[in-house]
Formats: structure tokens, sequence, C-alpha cells
């Protein structure tokens, strides 16, 4: 496990605009500069969330990634639940899921009328 | 004297950048009337220059340097970091303070051991506050950090005694000077969990700030918050410091759990700083 370097790596592309750009022009010379697992390389080259989630990503930082990403709101936080479902339990970090998947911002049901508040 | 305001108020990125989902509109719109009138009660107080105690969220700082406690003294700040569309905030710059941030910083170093930064970039955490208190980014400000994100995380009689060191130096000073602490109390942010609200866990909690409770302040701890408050809990941090700097009982203006959009109890109160 490299979180470390998962974790820096997105630290780094959120918070410095030539870096996305330097990312968006050549995505694997930048990722290759990090001591990466292939699980790790594969989830950020794919902007994999729900496997960054359940990497340990801070979700801090998964959050900005996603807002890079330009994910909507709602769509970030399903790609959590999915990647839990398809990979398992959030594997390390403090930014587990606790509500087994529950929903809580209440608003969902203005756009998703099938799932609980 | 030269602290003349100290308040609290939420952060959540939600609250500027998902504002068009709240269902509940009525609250949302008194939610924000209470963040213009801590604005007007700041404007009101004179003060000159702005503390931001805050809980940055990966704007500077990473675990290859984490400093527990850290002000930035440059000439400005930049932010905000996040996408401008994602958090409805334009990317901007805000003056500092250099001159009263040394004159700060100098002064609580005598009893904390504090960080300092000539270069700071600013996310949610301080530019959803300022995006109300101060909308044209024309007041000078000071940011403070105290690390809420990478554990072990400062001990919350370090805590308090920052917010007071703080304060023993805004009162040293000349200026007059505003402390706005901003912080989550319960919520998972950024988790599946995002809306999640320990209502009563709130409550109390802020009935403790309001009543200065030192004792029961104090108690708490990093485990049992984060199982009854979430990760977002370590946050309280900010609202103690601030708590500890003002001195005097607090007024609580606003609290609301019910825009779980913005993914946290929205909170704004300030505090008697004459004592």
């Amino acid at each position: 496990m490299s979180l470390y370097q998962v974790q820096k790596f997105l630290y780094n592309l959120n918070r410095d605009e030539k870096l996305q750009s330097i990312f968006h022009e050549d995505k694997h010379s930048v990722l290759s500069s990090y001591d990466l697992s292939a699980e790790e390389y594969s989830a950020l080259d794919n902007g994999d969330i729900g496997l960054l989630y359940i990497l340990g990503v801070n979700g801090q930082i998964l959050m900005h990634y996603a807002a890079y990403l330009q994910i909507e709101w709602f769509d970030y936080l399903q790609l959590m639940r999915d990647g839990v479902k398809k990979y398992g339990s959030v594997r390390a970090g403090i930014y587990a899921m606790t509500g087994g998947g529950a929903k809580f911002t209440g608003e969902n049901a203005v756009d998703d009328p099938g799932e609980s508040a | 004297m030269s602290l003349v305001y100290a308040g609290i108020l939420s952060h959540a990125p939600g609250i500027t950048g998902r504002a068009h989902l709240a269902a509940n509109e009525l609250v949302r719109d008194q939610f924000y009337d209470c963040l213009r009138r801590q604005s007007e009660e700041i404007k009101q107080s004179s003060a000159e220059v702005l503390i931001v105690i805050a809980a940055e969220h990966f704007a500077n700082f990473f675990m290859d340097n984490m400093p527990a406690y850290c002000m930035g003294v440059g000439e400005k700040h930049t932010g905000p970091i996040e996408d401008s569309e994602w958090l409805k905030i334009d990317k901007t710059t805000i003056p500092g303070s250099p001159v009263v941030a040394q004159k700060i910083l100098k002064s609580v170093m005598q009893s904390v051991d504090l960080a300092y930064s000539e270069e700071w970039q600013c996310d949610h955490g301080i530019m959803v506050p300022l995006h109300f208190l101060t909308p044209n980014y024309d007041m000078p400000v000071i940011p403070c950090n105290i690390n809420c994100q990478g554990p072990p995380l400062t001990p919350l009689n370090r805590v308090w005694q920052f917010g007071r060191a703080l304060r023993q130096a805004c009162d040293e000073q000349d200026e007059r000077i505003a402390i706005v602490g901003t912080g989550g109390i319960s919520h998972w942010p950024a988790t599946p969990d995002s809306g999640k609200i320990n209502e009563e866990w709130d409550r109390e909690f802020l009935s403790h700030l309001m009543q200065q409770n030192k004792e029961k302040l104090l108690s708490y701890i990093d485990e049992e918050i984060y199982r009854d408050a979430g990760q977002g809990g370590f946050e309280i941090r900010t609202l103690i410091a601030t708590a500890a700097a003002a001195g005097g009982q607090g007024e609580l203006q606003f609290y609301s759990a019910e825009l779980p959009i913005f993914a946290v109890g929205c909170t704004v109160a300030n505090f008697d700083v004459s004592t």
C-alpha cells in the first residue's frame, strides 16, 4: 500500500492549476513520478472515485478531486457507495462509510423518488 | 482592549455550492440572513482586521509537514483552491495584514508553538465564511489553521491555551481585531454519509460552548467525537479556540439541522468579548 503517495498526488493536483494542466496533457508522466501500486495507478488513471474511496483517500482530498473532475455532488456520493459494493469496505483512514449506504441528504428525494431520504 | 468581536459560523462547501439544491428554502434563507447580520455586526464593531480560525482541508498542509497550529502572515492570500463553479465562489485575492500578523505571532509564540506561512491558499473553510462576512474581500484577513484533518490532532486543552494566547495577543495591539472561528459540529463530510447530523450532540456541545463551560468542552475525547460526531466533529477545535479567545458568554443566533444538503448543522453565534 502506498496510500500516502496517492493522497500526496491528489493534494498536489487539487491545489496547483499548473499541475492540473500538465496532468491533463500527459497523465502518465505525472503519475509515474509517484510510487504507486498497480491498483492505485489504475484508480488515478481512470478517475475511479469508488476505488480511491475504499483505498482510504481522505474525504476532503477526494471531494476536491471529484470537483476537479466535474463530478456532480449526488453522483460523487453514489460513486463512493458503488465503490463499497464493488470493492468492499474502506480499507484505511477515518472516512469510512457508517450508514450502510443510506442517503442522508434528504433532498435526494427530489431527483430520485425511489430512494429513501 | 483590541478584540472587538468574536463569533463562530459554519463553512461547509454546500452552503454556497449546493444552495440551489436545498429543499427547505425558508430555513436556508434564514441562515443566510443570519450570516449577513454577522457581517453587519463585524462592520459595526469597526474591526480593522479579521482573524479566521479555520480547519483547512489540505489547501496548504499535508502529512509531509503538518503543523498543529499555523498563521498566515503574508501580504495576500488566494482562493478558493476548489473548482469555482463547484463552490460557486470566484477565485480571488484577499488582503492579508502582515504587520499585525507578525505582532500577534510573536506574542502567541510565548506560550504556543505557532507555525507561520507567507503563502496561504484558502479552501472552502475560509472562502465560504468570507463570501458572507466580507463579500468584497476588502478587509485584511489573518488566517489561522488548527489541524483537524490529519491525526494525531492537538489536544483540546492546548486548543484552549491557543485561544487564550490569541486573546492576549489581540489585547496587546492598537488595531481593532475581530475573530471568527469556523468549523463543523457533528458531520460526516465528503463521505456517502454526507448529510448525517447528530442534532442532540450538536445542541449539547453548543450549550457548553455558549456557557463557556471549559470543563465540559475540554472533556471531549477524539474517539467519542469520531463515534458520535464523525470525522467532521474534530473541527470543534476551531470553535473552542474562539470561545477561549472571547472569554464571555455566547449567544446562539442560528442553528438548524434542517439543511442536510449543506452536510452540517448550520450555525451562527457570537460571544461577549468585554471580559
